[in-house]
């Protein structure tokens, strides 16, 4: 949607990454057309930890209606869903690679997404590769870097404001879900 | 650095004071922030409600744990502070309990400001003891006497923006700089300057409390207070956030939720747990008050320097101690922390005379008064007085008052919004009736 739809947002708070890298990382036209153009979304290093912060975002995002695959080196199941031990094993198409993984571990899981044909990299909150990005762009990926998908979920789509968070989101048009 | 794009504006403090947090509801459109009067909310299904439960989920549950009408005051209040997020609460007491026992065991130890609100004084010495949590209180002009304060159970410094009633300014950055030498964060209460007239994160802070009650509401109609975090502090040293939850499963707030992990902490066990929740019809008032903060702000400041201005040079006062007046020892800290002016509270002292008690002359002074209400509240539309050492502060002790900076002969202002050559002429012909 882009600006012209009524909706401003502020997204400099609590983030670790410089300005320059907040305006080619942390766009929010990018995380929004994510968001809305996403089906299904392969979770690296999602926890078989049900008390864990990867759990809690597939759960979100599986509630609010994206396939969830996970990658995992040796679980069978997680979530109900089928564990597949890496990218390049899943049999169907992935929209977004989402890393749960340390930064050193990042460009790798860039090249395996873009080998895949994924149309977007997201690191987790947290997380920040400059490497990984530029490997992903290179290869025409949208890219988002310490940001986590369940909270930018829930600050376009409304949920997120009812736990008294700052969304950063202000328009005096009525409310829709802006993902 | 150029300008970021359009729909991602950074927009000023007064269209926030307005705007942020509320946007009209899709069903009706209405304007005006609609008042939820409601104890709990429909699930969609049963496993939206299980993982409402969880934490898995963003949502509503229970009015005693959020509420429409009330995340519209916090958010808003999140956004002008510059924080991650907020938490209201049933009043300012509940909203310093909530924090001190979010971050808190038994056995820990704060390291705080002895300029404070006696009632904070007071909770902080009795009713925290009773749970095995301990306090020093510090001169807070000096870095190094909090350092020196510092053990090894030490969780949190505290101290307020400007301090009641003594007016002191506190050097917000000095000593955050110390708390976090020290792996502590800095909580401020900011009820005094509120987030227009400073912003405590702006300057290091790691937590901030207001009584909501006095100029965020400010029309005296509610009692209400707030939770404001930043998200930047690092809580993996803090057992009560790191450590795994017992009431969660095992849940590793600060692990789990990152900057979320102390507000999300302080809603779904402390708040939920004490049941210092604010009514919704409260949190309305609240955002009312808001809307006009600046506006408020700057007239109660002027007020509150022409009074003091006039109290500063009259022959029958003592001393005026107001950080706006350029005799004020904390006047280069104003500059820095409250440009736009320290508040509309301040206190002053009447000369003794021969052969009176100065303490029958401050009564006498309050009773002679027109437009001063006389109570125990400050941050009202209205102009408000009162003595500290009979009342606010009357459970303090003799040293305890000295070292909270309270005379005996005292009397505090709260300066309201009226024509001020009225309220100047009421504090004129008050001193002129106790001189007969």
């Amino acid at each position: 949607m882009g600006s012209g739809s009524g909706l401003a947002c502020d997204l400099t708070l609590n983030s670790s990454l410089t300005p320059e890298l907040r305006a080619r990382y942390q766009d929010a036209a990018t995380v929004r057309r994510i968001l809305g153009d996403a089906k299904t979304i392969a979770i690296i290093g999602l926890s078989t930890n049900p008390q864990k912060a990867s759990q809690f975002v597939a759960t979100y995002l599986k509630y609010h209606g994206y396939r969830i695959i996970p990658v995992h080196p040796k679980a069978a199941t997680i979530l109900g869903e089928t564990v597949y031990p890496s990218l390049a094993a899943i049999p169907e198409p992935v929209d977004v690679v989402c890393a749960f993984r340390p930064p050193a571990a990042c460009p790798g899981i860039a090249e395996e997404a873009a080998a895949i044909g994924a149309k977007a990299l997201w690191l987790q909150l947290g997380i920040a590769s400059a490497e990984a990005g530029e490997i992903a762009e290179a290869a025409g990926l949208d890219v988002v870097m310490d940001r986590c998908l369940k909270m930018e979920h829930g600050r376009y789509s409304g949920t997120m404001h009812w736990v008294g968070m700052n969304t950063g989101l202000l328009t005096a048009k009525r409310a829709r879900s802006w993902v | 650095m150029a300008s970021p794009p359009d729909d991602q504006r950074p927009f000023g403090f007064e269209t926030r004071m307005l705007h942020a947090g509320h946007i009209p509801d899709a069903a009706t459109g209405a304007r005006a922030v609609p008042i939820y009067q409601t104890t709990s909310y429909v699930f969609n299904d049963a496993d939206e409600a299980a993982q409402l439960f969880e934490l898995k989920q963003y949502g509503n549950i229970y009015t005693r744990i959020n509420n429409p009408t009330t995340a519209v005051l916090e958010e808003r209040l999140a956004s002008l502070e510059n924080a991650t997020g907020a938490v209201a609460t049933a009043s300012g007491m509940a909203a310093q309990f909530i924090t001190m026992m979010t971050l808190l065991q038994p056995g820990d130890h704060i390291v705080a400001s002895a300029h404070l609100y006696g009632g904070t004084y007071t909770q902080f010495t009795h009713t925290f003891q009773k749970l095995g949590v301990t306090t020093t209180f510090v001169e807070p002009d000096d870095p190094e006497a909090w350092a020196a304060a510092v053990t090894p159970t030490t969780r949190v410094f505290y101290g307020e923006t400007i301090g009641n009633p003594k007016g002191s300014v506190f050097d917000i950055a000095a000593v955050a700089e110390v708390a976090h030498a020290h792996g502590c964060p800095l909580v401020i209460d900011n009820t005094f300057a509120t987030p227009y007239l400073c912003r405590p994160i702006d300057h290091g802070a790691d937590i901030v409390v207001h009584s909501a009650t006095k100029f965020l509401g400010g029309h005296g109609t509610s009692i209400a207070g707030a939770i404001v975090e930043a998200g930047t502090f690092d809580y993996s040293q803090i057992p009560s956030i790191a450590d795994p939850s017992p009431a969660y499963h095992g849940l590793r707030f600060y692990d789990t939720f990152g900057h979320h992990g102390f507000l999300l902490k302080a809603r779904a066990e402390t708040l939920r747990d004490t049941g210092s929740s604010l009514s919704p019809f409260n949190a309305f008032l609240l955002i009312q008050g808001i809307e006009t903060l600046s506006v408020r702000m700057d007239r109660h400041v002027a007020n509150a320097k022409a009074l003091a201005t006039f109290l500063d040079a009259h022959p029958q006062v003592a001393w005026a101690n107001y950080a706006g007046l350029p005799s004020s020892p904390y006047h280069d800290l104003m500059q820095r922390y409250v440009p736009k002016g320290p508040g509309a509270v301040f206190t002053f002292g009447l000369h003794a005379r021969n052969g009176t008690d100065v303490r029958e002359d401050g009564k006498a002074f309050i009773e002679a008064l027109t437009l001063f209400s006389h109570l125990a509240n400050v941050g009202d539309a209205r102009s408000l007085v009162i003595h500290p050492a009979s009342t606010t502060h009357q459970q303090l002790s003799h040293d305890e008052l000295i070292a909270c900076g309270v005379r005996p002969e005292m009397i505090r202002l709260s300066v309201g919004l009226e024509t001020t050559d009225d309220l100047l002429w009421d504090l004129d012909q008050a001193l002129r009736a106790i001189s007969r």
